[in-house]
């Protein structure tokens, strides 16, 4: 037991030096601390939050890896496309091959390191300059950045993003537990409308498709949701693509069988809230089915713009782009999502009719799900409100039964 | 008459160390000790000196700002030291007891005696002070009759004494306390007996008994009151815990403040536990068993709600249990991460408890984590059968804003309501402590 006592002399030996935090955050990733109860219940329960955050990195860990064997794959399926030779995925074939890794990881890793240190290296100044410990909110919010970002995306830009995320979409707010926006879409945000030309459009989905545009070599970066935005018809993936991940898309969110997998594990754990998957999935459902409503009554005609996406039949929608993702992983943020259990079926429904309209209406940038649950987030407190007023009424009312 | 209540939410903690049905008389204390701590809110102002001689229901003490409610001795014997802490606040009193108990002539309580006599005898022979109310969960005001009064008739906390048994042979004292305490309020008095116990209770007169299933905090008196009617405002309620309804009860029958008491000595640290007889403020070295290690906790009621003493403290005032635990002041090493099966957990995070429902754990008392913001949402309302929101109540308590207390329930709930969900808090937040705050800061606020 020689580390454990020098670690414990190292701990006291800080004890109140302004480093503390610091050590603390790296001394308890290897030991639960030897703190016990003082007054209140002399017992605790055995889940701590690193415990918690670490169950959702855990269920991100299967969409980490597709995403880079993805990157490899979509790279190398676009060059034979552009060659004129049609890839039929296959996973053991000419997916889960040492090419694709190779590439994605060099690719992917740096992302995730990236934004793991950048965030770290914030959270860890804050909390020294605060003089509290080092909460593990930024665990799970430095996993999920690099798997909503698209893979060519410069460093440097995510490193920006990451300062910009962490600071103002937290710390300002008084640090993990109290912040009002999701950091990861803040981060996601920022880049979106800082550096647009990164963050969408048709070449920044695939690995180098932006560096030949213009050249004899170029190849095509397009995402499904960005064909159907500009009415084309999609020929070369079949569901099964949608569904396994065989496509384009932002790094960790195209497969919608692993993010099914992460979603099962989380409700299991009872660490997500099945009521706001549940109900964003049914938002977006909704939504979907209005549109197909819209087209079946003739109100849009195939000139129109919008065609595409509304005739998406309403169940492919959870097939494409990242509605299964967010509703999975970002809307269950259990500090930015509704709190009440009333509130949770609200918010949930909400985003998911809102990313769908978002996605339809708004052909330019045809990803709606990261805005709409934003959007949810500014607006969770005051669902909240609402249900937390009847609670109060209630209580109100049983004193003027009492009176009356 | 009798009515049936379920109570869905919350959560058993089965622990090792529940006391056997076998009952022994304890050694008798040298030293007894009381701790004006014990009674929340109380300023005391002593009306004995060191060295004086007391006999068992003398006063020793009132409280300055409600003059009327004495505190009494419950050994005879001479005051050997009253020990002072910060600003000369009184920590406790120490009495040196007699071999033979001698008692002060309370007088027995006549059965006609109207509300006012009754009140003027609990407030003169030191039985008031057994009287909660909520709001505030503090010792009742004498001048304001309560709506209803509830008392449990039976425990749900992990290592709890069982009321059963320690009422056992004492319905008839308890009748009495009951007769008597009924012409203090206008409405009736409620007791909660486990649904399917049998128990004896059940058979007492002038009174309404609820058959409540369900797990812990079933057996909580806040659960009661409840489901039964919750306080709003404006309204007050008194609770009494039943061990004392036995002390009252016998008091008035006897005219003797004899504090004797029956208590549950549990927990994994005990060798054999079991049901002790003793007397209030006894030594606890003279209830526990010799051998007991240096590290373990010793706890003056129960493993949620109780008071840590030290070996060399004494049994409080209210407790019908002593708990000894392990302490868990020990490193763990990825104790974070990994898969665990000696804990209990309410999630599955790698966490097998939910595996083993009727497996016995022997908890100590790590944290099993470090202090956070709040972060999870809808784990407390899980284990929190009222209907509040747990979460936005401790958050009003925080930041203090009186109205939001006030609409969000802050009358109906005590401390201990929320004992369930500090031990299941991922953050480690202390429920208690911010509720018990939040109380005081209404109290002084809002009177």
């Amino acid at each position: 037991m020689g580390i454990k006592l020098s670690l414990h002399q190292l701990k006291e030996k800080f004890k109140g030096n302004m480093f503390a935090p610091a050590f603390n955050a790296f001394h308890t990733f290897l030991y639960t601390p030897n703190d016990v109860t003082k007054g209140g219940t002399h017992i605790k329960a055995a889940d701590d939050l690193k415990r918690t955050m670490n169950m959702v990195i855990l269920s991100l860990v299967p969409c980490l890896l597709f995403g880079i064997f993805n990157a490899g794959y979509q790279h190398y399926a676009a060059v034979d496309l552009a060659n004129g030779i049609i890839r039929e995925a296959s996973f053991l074939g000419n997916f889960i091959t040492l090419e694709n890794f190779l590439l994605g990881s060099t690719k992917v890793l740096p992302l995730v390191i990236v934004s793991y240190v950048v965030g770290l290296t914030v959270e860890f100044i804050f909390a020294v300059i605060k003089g509290h410990e080092v909460e593990e909110g930024y665990l799970v919010t430095g996993m999920l950045v690099p798997l909503i970002v698209p893979v060519d995306l410069p460093l440097w830009m995510l490193a920006v993003a990451v300062i910009f995320g962490v600071i103002i979409g937290k710390e300002v707010f008084g640090g993990t537990g109290m912040n009002i926006l999701n950091p990861a879409l803040t981060i996601r945000a920022f880049l979106f409308f800082a550096y647009p030309t990164w963050m969408s459009g048709d070449k920044v989905w695939v690995h180098q498709a932006v560096e030949r545009t213009g050249t004899a070599e170029a190849i095509s970066g397009e995402t499904i949701l960005g064909m159907h935005a500009q009415n084309i018809p999609i020929e070369i993936y079949d569901l099964s693509d949608m569904f396994i991940g065989f496509i384009p898309g932002s790094v960790g969110e195209t497969s919608k069988i692993l993010i099914i997998l992460g979603a099962l594990f989380l409700i299991f754990t009872k660490i997500g809230s099945w009521r706001i998957m549940l109900s964003t999935i049914a938002g977006a459902l909704f939504m979907g089915l209005i549109f197909n409503q819209v087209v079946d009554l003739g109100w849009i005609t195939e000139t129109s713009k919008f065609y595409g996406l509304m005739s998406v039949p309403f169940w492919e929608h959870l097939l494409i782009g990242s509605i299964l993702f967010g509703a999975v992983f970002m809307a269950t943020d259990p500090v930015t999502a509704a709190q009440t259990l009333k509130g949770k079926w609200i918010y949930g429904f909400l985003i998911g009719f809102i990313s769908i309209m978002i996605r339809v209406f708004n052909p330019a940038y045809p990803e709606g799900v990261f805005l709409a649950i934003l959007l949810m987030n500014v607006f969770a407190p005051t669902i909240d409100h609402y249900v937390i007023q009847s609670n109060i009424k209630n209580r109100l009312n049983r004193i003027k039964i009492k009176i009356s | 008459m009798s009515k049936d209540i379920i109570v869905k939410k919350g959560l058993n903690i089965n622990l090792v160390g529940d006391a056997s049905k076998t009952l022994e008389i304890s050694k008798n204390s040298k030293y007894y000790s009381l701790y004006p701590d014990d009674f929340h809110g109380v300023f005391p102002k002593l009306t004995i000196k060191v060295d004086q001689k007391v006999k068992a229901g003398d006063v020793l003490f009132f409280d300055k700002n409600n003059e009327e409610v004495k505190f009494v001795s419950p050994v005879s014997g001479k005051i050997t030291e009253i020990q002072r802490g910060e600003r000369r606040r009184i920590v406790s009193i120490k009495i040196l007891a007699d071999k033979k108990i001698e008692y002060k002539n309370l007088g027995k309580l006549d059965a006609k005696a109207d509300k006012n006599k009754i009140i003027d005898y609990f407030l003169n022979s030191g039985l008031w002070p057994f009287i909660k109310q909520r709001p505030y969960d503090v010792i009742a005001d004498h001048k304001i009759s309560p709506k209803s009064i509830f008392i449990s008739g039976f425990s749900s906390a992990p290592l709890s004494a069982d009321l059963d048994f320690i009422s056992k042979g004492y319905e008839d004292k308890i009748q009495t306390a009951i007769n008597f305490l009924s012409k203090l309020t206008k409405g009736e008095i409620h007791m909660s007996v486990r649904k399917n116990s049998n128990s004896e209770l059940s058979n007492l007169n002038n009174i309404t008994i609820h058959n409540v299933s369900g797990p812990h905090p079933s057996g909580n008196v806040g659960t009661l009151i409840n489901k039964v009617s919750p306080v709003n405002k404006g309204e007050v309620v008194w609770t009494i815990s039943l061990q004392d309804l036995i002390l009252i009860g016998s008091v008035i029958e006897s005219g003797k403040f004899s504090a004797e008491r029956i208590i549950a000595l549990v927990g994994s640290s005990i060798e054999n536990p079991r049901y002790i007889k003793t007397i209030i403020g006894s030594q606890i070295s003279k209830i526990l068993d010799k051998g007991i290690q240096d590290n373990n906790r010793i706890i003056s009621g129960n493993v949620l709600t109780g008071k840590q003493i030290s070996i060399k403290g004494n049994l409080d005032y209210y407790s019908n249990t002593v708990s000894v635990i392990p302490e868990g002041n020990d490193y763990d090493l990825f104790g974070w991460t990994r898969p665990i099966f000696d804990k209990i957990s309410t999630s599955r995070a790698l966490t097998f408890s939910w595996l083993f429902p009727n497996k016995k754990f022997s908890l100590n008392t790590n944290t099993n984590g470090e202090h956070r913001a709040f972060v999870i949402t809808g784990a407390y309302e899980k284990v929190f059968p009222l209907d509040i929101y747990p979460m936005r109540i401790l958050k009003a308590c925080m930041y203090k804003d009186l109205e939001e207390m006030e609409a969000l329930g802050m009358y109906e709930v005590a401390p201990e309501d929320f004992a369930l969900t500090e031990f299941i808090c991922i953050s480690k937040q202390p429920h208690q402590e911010i509720i018990r705050k939040g109380l005081d800061l209404m109290k002084k606020e809002l009177g």
